[in-house]
C-alpha cells in the first residue's frame, strides 16, 4: 500500500499580504512559511495514522517548487512520512503543477493520492481533480472523514448543505479538509529522523501552463465602523434595514 | 462559439448558485458577443425551459438519470464531450463543492485553463482575464486564460441573479454517460437550515458565548433574519457546533450580503472566511476586538443582553414592513 501526500507551502496565516513589482509579485520580505495546514492537518495525519494501524504502509510526499520550500518538506517528514519528492519548479499554474504530481504519482503506482482541500495563498481547489484525471482515477474531494478496509476506501464528503458517504475501491484521489484527522505537532525523535530520510529532486517533465497571473489587488479599505449603544438596538435594525438595505 | 453554463441541481431543483451562474454566463456571453446556453446533467422536476429568463437561449439536457449522483470522472467525461459537441469556448461552473471538483477534471481533460474562485466579469478587452479572491481573501489576482477553450468557476453570492423574460429551447444532448466508479451509500443533509455557503445572512458565534447550552439566543436571531448559522473554529473544536459551521482560512469561507459576528474576537484566520461578505455587523462586550476594524456596524456590549433585544426589534421591523 503506497500513499502520495501532495504538500506545498504556503506564507504564515499571519502573514501581511503585500505585493511588489507593480503589483505583479507577492511580497515575500519577512514571510513565514509554513506548509499549507490543509494538507499537514488533514491529508499527512491521516495518512500516517493509516501507517501506523498497517505498518507495510508507504508514505512518500510530494511537493512542486523551488529549493526554498525545503525546510517545510523536511518538517513534513518530522511529523511522519519515509521520503519526499521535490519537483523543481517555480510555477504557479495549477496545470502545470498537477501535471508534475501526475507523472510522479503515475511513475510511483500509488494506491492513494491524497491532496489538501485548496492552498491557503492561491484558493485554487483545482489540484486534486486535475491530477485525478491525467492519471484516470476517481475523486472525491473536500472529505471530511477517510476509511479504508482493504482496498475500498469509504469517505464522507461535503455536500452543498450536508455530507455524503461514498464508497469506492482504490486507487483514488482525494482532497481532505477539517474532520479527516486532526493536527498532531512533530516530536523531537521525528525531528531527528527527518534529517536523514531521503528527499529526492527531480527535474519538471514539458507541460504547458494555461494561466498566468497579470497582477494583484487588494481589497478596498471599509470606511470605518458605525457603532450602536447598546441599548438602542433598534437603530441598528432600521440602519441594517434603510442604509444597507440588507434585512 | 459559445458560452456553456453547468446547471447543478439537487432533489429536483437548480441550486440558486447556478442561477448566479447563468445570469453571470449570459452577461460573458453579450460581451462576446455569443449565445449562452446552459448543460443539465441528469433530471429535475422543474421546468427547465424557464431558465431562460436569465438569459440562456437553449439548454443541452443529458436527462440520464445515473447523473443525478455526482461521479466526477463520469461527469467531466460528459461535460468535456458536450463542450466539444456544442462549440463551446467559455464553460462556467459555480465554485460550490461539485463545480470545484468536476471543473479541475474539465480542464485537465480539455487541456483548458481554468480560473477558481471567480468574483467578477471577465476583462475581454485585451485577451481574458478573469478576478479571483487569493490569499484567503485578503487579496485578488488577475489571472489571464491562454487556451482557446476557457472554464470558470464563479465564487458563491459574488454575482447577482438577473431574472428577465425569456424561455430557453431545451435540447437533449446524446452523449456516452461513463460507469460510475464512486457509489453513494449515503445522503445527510442538514435539513430545514439554510446551507451556509448559499446563504444571504449568517450569524455566527465564537467562544464569547460560553458554551453550547447558551446558542439558543442565536439561534432565535438566525431564525427571524432566514439566516444560516456558523461559528468560529475553537468553537468547533470544542464541539459546541457541528464542525461544518465553522468559518474561517481552514473552514468554510462565506460571502453572504449580511454577517453577524457575536462573542468572536476577529482573528485574522476568521476573517479570512468572511472578509468577503457585503455588510459585517459585529456584537463585541470588548471595543478593542479587533473584528471591529474589518466591520461596518457594531455594537459594543454583552451578547446575552444585546441578541434577544435584538431579535425582537427585527420581529418588530418585520411586523410593520
Ligand atoms: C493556522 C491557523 C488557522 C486558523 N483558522 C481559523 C479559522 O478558520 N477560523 C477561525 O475562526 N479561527 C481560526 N484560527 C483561530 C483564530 O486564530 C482564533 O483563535 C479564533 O478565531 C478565536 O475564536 P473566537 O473569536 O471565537 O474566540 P476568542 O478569540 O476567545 O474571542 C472571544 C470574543 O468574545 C468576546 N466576548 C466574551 N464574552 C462576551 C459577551 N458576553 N458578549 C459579547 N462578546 C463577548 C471577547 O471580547 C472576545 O473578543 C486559526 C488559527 C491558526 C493558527
Amino acid at each position: 500500500m503506497k500513499i502520495l501526500v501532495c504538500v506545498s507551502k504556503t506564507p504564515d496565516t499571519t502573514s501581511k499580504v503585500a505585493f511588489t513589482d507593480g503589483n505583479t509579485k507577492f511580497d515575500e520580505a519577512g514571510v513565514q512559511w509554513i506548509i499549507n495546514p490543509y494538507d499537514e492537518w488533514y491529508s499527512l495525519v491521516r495518512a500516517i495514522e493509516l501507517k501506523e494501524k498497517d505498518a507495510s504502509v508507504a508514505i512518500h510526499l510530494v511537493t512542486v517548487g523551488g529549493a526554498d520550500t525545503e525546510p517545510i518538506i523536511r518538517k513534513a517528514l518530522a511529523l511522519g512520512g519515509d521520503e519526499a519528492i521535490r519537483v523543481n519548479s517555480d510555477s504557479t499554474d495549477s496545470y502545470y503543477i498537477a501535471a508534475q504530481i501526475a507523472e510522479i504519482a503515475k511513475q510511483g503506482g500509488y494506491d492513494l493520492i491524497f491532496t489538501g482541500k485548496e492552498t491557503l495563498d492561491y484558493n485554487g481547489s483545482s489540484i486534486g481533480g486535475m491530477v485525478a484525471e491525467l492519471v484516470d482515477a476517481p475523486y472525491i474531494s473536500l472529505a471530511t472523514k477517510f476509511d479504508l478496509e482493504g482496498t475500498t476506501a469509504t469517505v464522507t464528503r461535503e455536500i452543498e448543505g450536508g455530507e455524503e458517504v461514498a464508497e469506492v475501491a482504490l486507487p483514488v484521489v482525494v482532497s481532505c479538509q477539517k474532520g479527516v484527522a486532526e493536527q498532531r505537532i512533530p516530536n523531537m525523535r521525528g525531528i531527528m529522523a527527518a534529517r536523514t530520510k531521503p528527499l529526492k529532486v527531480v527535474e519538471p517533465v514539458a507541460a504547458d501552463a494555461l494561466t498566468t497571473v497579470v497582477g494583484f489587488e487588494l481589497p478596498p479599505a471599509k470606511a470605518g465602523v458605525k457603532l450602536v449603544d447598546a441599548e438602542n438596538v433598534e437603530e441598528l435594525v432600521r440602519l441594517l434595514h434603510e442604509e444597507a438595505k440588507a434585512i | 462559439m459559445s458560452v456553456l453554463i453547468f446547471i447543478d441541481h439537487a432533489d429536483g431543483h437548480v441550486k440558486k448558485s447556478s442561477l448566479e451562474a447563468l445570469t453571470y454566463g449570459a452577461k460573458v456571453a453579450a460581451q462576446l458577443g455569443t449565445a449562452a446556453e446552459g448543460l443539465l446533467l441528469g433530471t429535475v422536476t422543474e421546468d427547465i425551459a424557464a431558465l431562460g429568463k436569465y438569459g440562456v437561449s437553449k439548454i443541452h439536457q443529458v436527462a440520464n438519470d445515473t447523473l443525478n449522483h455526482l461521479d466526477t470522472q463520469v461527469y467531466a467525461a460528459a461535460i468535456a464531450e458536450a463542450v466539444t459537441a456544442t462549440g463551446a469556448t467559455v464553460v462556467i461552473f459555480s465554485h460550490t463543492p461539485t463545480g470545484k471538483a468536476v471543473a479541475a477534471r474539465v480542464s485537465a481533460k480539455l487541456k483548458a485553463g481554468l480560473v477558481t474562485g471567480a468574483c467578477a466579469l471577465p476583462d475581454t478587452s485585451n485577451g481574458f482575464v478573469v478576478k479571483k479572491g487569493v490569499f484567503s481573501g485578503k487579496a485578488f489576482a488577475n489571472v489571464s486564460i491562454q487556451t482557446p477553450v476557457k472554464i470558470i468557476s464563479l465564487n458563491p453570492n459574488s454575482y447577482m441573479t438577473v431574472a428577465g423574460e425569456g424561455t430557453a429551447t431545451v435540447a437533449p444532448l446524446a452523449i456516452t454517460v461513463g460507469t460510475a466508479k464512486i457509489k453513494v451509500t449515503a445522503v445527510n443533509k442538514v435539513s430545514g437550515d439554510v446551507p451556509l455557503t448559499e446563504a444571504d445572512i449568517v450569524v455566527s458565534g465564537g467562544r464569547g458565548l460560553k458554551g453550547p447550552e447558551n446558542w439558543g439566543i442565536l439561534l432565535d436571531l438566525a431564525k427571524v433574519l432566514g439566516a444560516a448559522t456558523a461559528c468560529s473554529r475553537p468553537v468547533g473544536d470544542a464541539h459546541w457546533r457541528p464542525h461544518h459551521e465553522h468559518v474561517g482560512q481552514t473552514g468554510v469561507q462565506v460571502a453572504p450580503n449580511l454577517y453577524i459576528a457575536v462573542g468572536i474576537s476577529g482573528a485574522i484566520q476568521h476573517l479570512a472566511g468572511v472578509n468577503r461578505s457585503k455588510i459585517i455587523v459585529v456584537i463585541n462586550k470588548d471595543p478593542e476586538a479587533p473584528f471591529f476594524k474589518a466591520a461596518d456596524y457594531g455594537i459594543v456590549g454583552d451578547a446575552f443582553e444585546v441578541l434577544p433585544k435584538l431579535t425582537e426589534a427585527i420581529k418588530k421591523m418585520k411586523a410593520s414592513a
